[in-house]
C-alpha cells in the first residue's frame, strides 16, 4: 500500500532544492495555533524539540512525521500541556491559540479545547460506552440534564460512525468494543466537548488496516468541524489524508509545508532522505 | 537420575504432609466440639451464659462473637482514612523519593512489632490516657482495643491498596487529564474507581487480621464475659478468650472453648476467602 502511494508521487532527482531554513518552513495565513520558537526540555538544558515555529492551519489536518525520538510526541504534548505531566519539564517560547499564550493559560480550561487522542484506545474500562462519551463533562463536575446528555452522546458516536453499533449496547462496558472500535470511542470522547483542535498521536498504530482505514476516513470528515493535528509514523497515511506535513529530525522541525508539495518536491535533503527510506 | 526421583517424592510429601496438618487440625476442631454441639446444638451461638460455677454450668458464643466482630470491625472504621490516604500518598502522589520510602520502611516496621509488644504499648500509653479522658474507668475496653488493632492493621489495609493504586495504567490516567481533568478529579474518577476492589480486598484481609489478633486484645479489652453494652464497654473476643481459659479449661467448658476456636476459623476463613475471591477477580 505504502509504495503504490510513494509510486504515485515520484521523489525525482532533478528537483534538487536548496536547504535554506525559512523556504522549507511555510507561513500559515491566520492559523488557529501558533507555535512560536518552542523548545520543550524534560529536566536539565536537553531539550527535546528545539526553536519550532509553525502556524496551524485552521480545518486542516496537519501530520508529524520523523524518525522515532525525533520529538514529534514532545511537540504534540506541549500544545494541550500533557507534556507538564512529567515532573521536571520546562520550555521556552510560546503556542498562541488565537492571541492568547497557551502557557499563560490554566492547563485544565485549555486541555477542554484542545481534545487529545492516544496510540492506544484507552476508554475508561469501569465506565460504560455512553459515559466514556460524555467522561469530559463528568469528571469536570459539569452536570448536565439527561437530555442534553442524550444528544451529546449520540451526536458524538454519529460524528464518528459509532452510533449505528452501538446504539442498543450503550451501557455497556467500552472494552468489549474491537480496537477499532474502541479508538472511535475515545475520538467521540474528545469531540464531545467540541474543542477547537484535536490532536493524535498514531492513533492507528495499533489497529489493523481496516479499522485504520476507517478512522483515517473519519479524520478526513472531521477537519471541516475541527482542526486536526496528527501525528504518524505511516507517511503514506500523511500523503493520504493530511493537508500540511512537518518533518521533525532530532528535536528540530526540518521542513513544513503542503503534504502534496513535501512529498514531490522536499526542500530539504533530510526530508528526502527520510521520505526515501533512507533515514527513520 | 534416582536422586532426581527421590527429590521430587520429597517435594510431593512435603506438600501432602501440609494439607495433612491442615486437615488434623481441622479434624480436632471438630471433634473437640462435638460434646459442646451435643449439648447445647446450634443455641451454642445464640447463648450469652458463660457461667462456670459446678453444678449451673451453662456456657454460649455469643457475647464473644459480638465481641470479635465489634473490636475488628470498630478497629478497620478506625484504620480506614489513615490507610486510604497512605494507600494514595504512596501508589499515586507521592511513588517515588526519601520520604515515600521512609514511610514505606515505617510500615513495614508496624507489621514486624510482636503482639505482645503493642499489648504493652496499648497498657502503659493508651490505657491511662483512656482512663484519664473518662472514656472508662480503668481505660480498659472494646474501643481501646480497637484503636491498637487499627494501628496493626494499617500495614494490611494500606499495602495492597497502594499496589493497585500505582498499577492504574497511566494511559488511563492521561485520558482524563487530557479532558481538563484535575488531579483530584482524575483521583475520585478514575484511580478509585480501578482500584477500588483492590482497595476493599485489602481491608477485608486486614479485618481478617484483626478477627484472630489475640494478645495486644487480650491485655487491653478488660475480658468481661457479658455483652458489651458499647464500644466503650469491657467485653472479650473468641480468640482473646481462648487465650485466657483455656489453661483450667476441662469438660464442658474445654469442648465449649474448642467449639469457638472452630467458630473463629470458620469466621477468619469466610473473611479471608472473601478477600481472596475478590483479589482474584481483579487480576482475572
Ligand atoms: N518523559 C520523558 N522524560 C525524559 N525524556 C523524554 C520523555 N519523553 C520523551 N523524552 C525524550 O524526548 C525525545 C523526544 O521524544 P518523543 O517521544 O517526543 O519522540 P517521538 O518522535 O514521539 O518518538 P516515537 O516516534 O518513538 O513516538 C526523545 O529523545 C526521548 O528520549
Ligand atoms: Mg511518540
Amino acid at each position: 500500500m505504502e509504495s503504490t502511494i510513494l509510486a504515485e508521487m515520484p521523489i525525482t532527482k532533478t528537483n534538487k532544492k536548496l536547504n535554506v531554513i525559512q523556504n522549507s518552513i511555510e507561513h500559515i495565513d491566520s492559523p488557529v495555533l501558533k507555535i512560536d520558537d518552542l523548545s520543550v526540555s524534560y529536566g536539565g538544558d536537553k531539550y527535546s524539540i528545539r526553536n519550532v515555529s509553525a502556524g496551524i492551519a485552521r480545518n486542516k489536518i496537519t501530520a508529524i512525521m520523523g524518525p522515532s525520538g525525533c520529538g514529534k510526541s514532545t511537540l504534540l504534548r506541549a500544545v494541550n500541556r500533557m507534556h507538564e505531566l512529567y515532573p521536571n519539564t520546562h520550555n521556552k517560547g510560546a503556542v498562541y491559540l488565537g492571541d492568547e499564550n497557551i502557557y499563560k493559560l490554566n492547563p485544565i480550561q485549555l486541555r477542554r479545547k484542545i481534545g487529545m487522542v492516544f496510540q492506544r484506545p484507552n476508554p475508561f474500562p469501569t465506565m460504560s460506552i455512553y459515559d466514556n462519551v460524555i467522561a469530559g463533562f463528568n469528571l469536570n463536575g459539569i452536570k448536565l440534564k439527561r437530555p442534553e446528555k442524550d444528544e451529546i452522546v449520540e451526536r458524538s458516536l454519529r460524528e464518528v460512525g459509532l452510533w449505528d453499533e452501538v446504539k442498543d449496547a450503550l451501557h455497556n462496558r467500552g472494552t468489549f468494543l474491537s480496537g477499532g472500535q474502541q479508538q472511535r470511542l475515545c475520538i467521540a470522547r474528545a469531540l464531545a466537548y467540541t474543542p477547537e483542535i484535536i490532536l493524535l498521536d498514531e492513533p492507528t498504530s495499533a489497529l489493523d488496516p481496516i479499522a485504520t482505514a476507517k478512522i483515517e476516513d473519519l479524520l478526513v470528515k472531521l477537519k471541516k468541524d475541527f482542526t486536526i493535528v496528527l501525528v504518524t509514523h505511516n507517511m503514506s497515511q500523511a500523503a493520504r489524508i493530511s493537508d500540511y506535513s512537518m518533518f521533525m529530525y532530532l528535536g528540530e522541525l526540518v521542513e513544513y509545508g503542503k503534504t502534496k508539495q513535501m512529498f514531490t518536491m522536499p526542500k530539504d535533503n533530510r526530508t528526502e532522505e527520510y521520505l526515501t527510506g533512507k533515514i527513520g | 537420575m534416582n536422586s532426581e526421583k527421590i527429590f521430587k517424592y520429597l517435594l510431593a510429601s512435603s506438600g501432602i504432609l501440609i494439607v495433612l496438618i491442615a486437615v488434623g487440625i481441622v479434624a480436632t476442631l471438630f471433634v473437640g466440639s462435638i460434646p459442646s454441639f451435643k449439648e447445647y446444638g446450634f443455641g451454642f451461638i445464640f447463648s450469652s451464659d458463660w457461667n462456670p460455677t459446678e453444678g449451673r454450668e451453662s456456657y454460649g458464643a455469643l457475647p464473644f462473637i459480638i465481641g470479635t466482630l465489634m473490636t475488628s470491625i470498630l478497629a478497620l472504621l478506625i484504620t480506614f482514612p489513615f490507610a486510604f490516604s497512605i494507600s494514595l500518598f504512596l501508589g499515586e502522589y507521592f511513588k517515588h523519593g526519601k520520604l515515600p520510602s521512609f514511610l514505606r520502611s515505617v510500615i513495614d516496621l508496624l507489621a514486624g512489632i510482636p503482639s505482645v509488644v503493642y499489648g504493652l504499648w496499648g497498657f502503659y500509653a493508651l490505657r491511662p490516657l483512656i482512663s484519664e479522658l473518662g472514656i472508662n474507668a480503668q481505660g480498659f475496653g472494646i474501643f481501646t482495643s480497637s484503636i491498637v488493632l487499627a494501628i496493626m492493621i494499617i500495614p494490611y489495609a494500606s499495602s495492597l491498596g497502594s499496589e493497585v493504586i500505582s498499577m492504574v495504567p497511566g494511559s488511563l490516567k492521561e485520558a482524563a487529564y487530557s479532558l481538563g481533568a484535575t488531579r483530584f478529579e482524575v483521583v475520585r474518577n478514575v484511580i478509585i474507581p480501578n482500584a477500588g476492589s483492590g482497595i476493599f480486598a485489602g481491608y477485608i484481609l486486614a479485618l481478617g487480621r484483626a478477627i484472630g489478633e489475640t494478645m495486644a486484645v487480650t491485655m487491653l479489652i478488660g475480658n468481661s464475659n457479658k455483652i458489651p453494652a458499647g464500644i466503650f464497654d469491657l467485653g472479650n473476643t473468641m480468640a482473646s478468650l481462648i487465650a485466657n481459659q483455656f489453661g483450667e479449661a476441662e469438660g464442658l467448658k474445654y469442648t465449649s472453648l474448642v467449639e469457638i476456636g472452630l467458630i473463629l476459623f470458620i469466621i477468619t476463613g469466610i473473611v479471608n476467602l472473601l478477600g481472596k475471591l475478590i483479589m482474584k477477580k481483579l487480576s482475572a
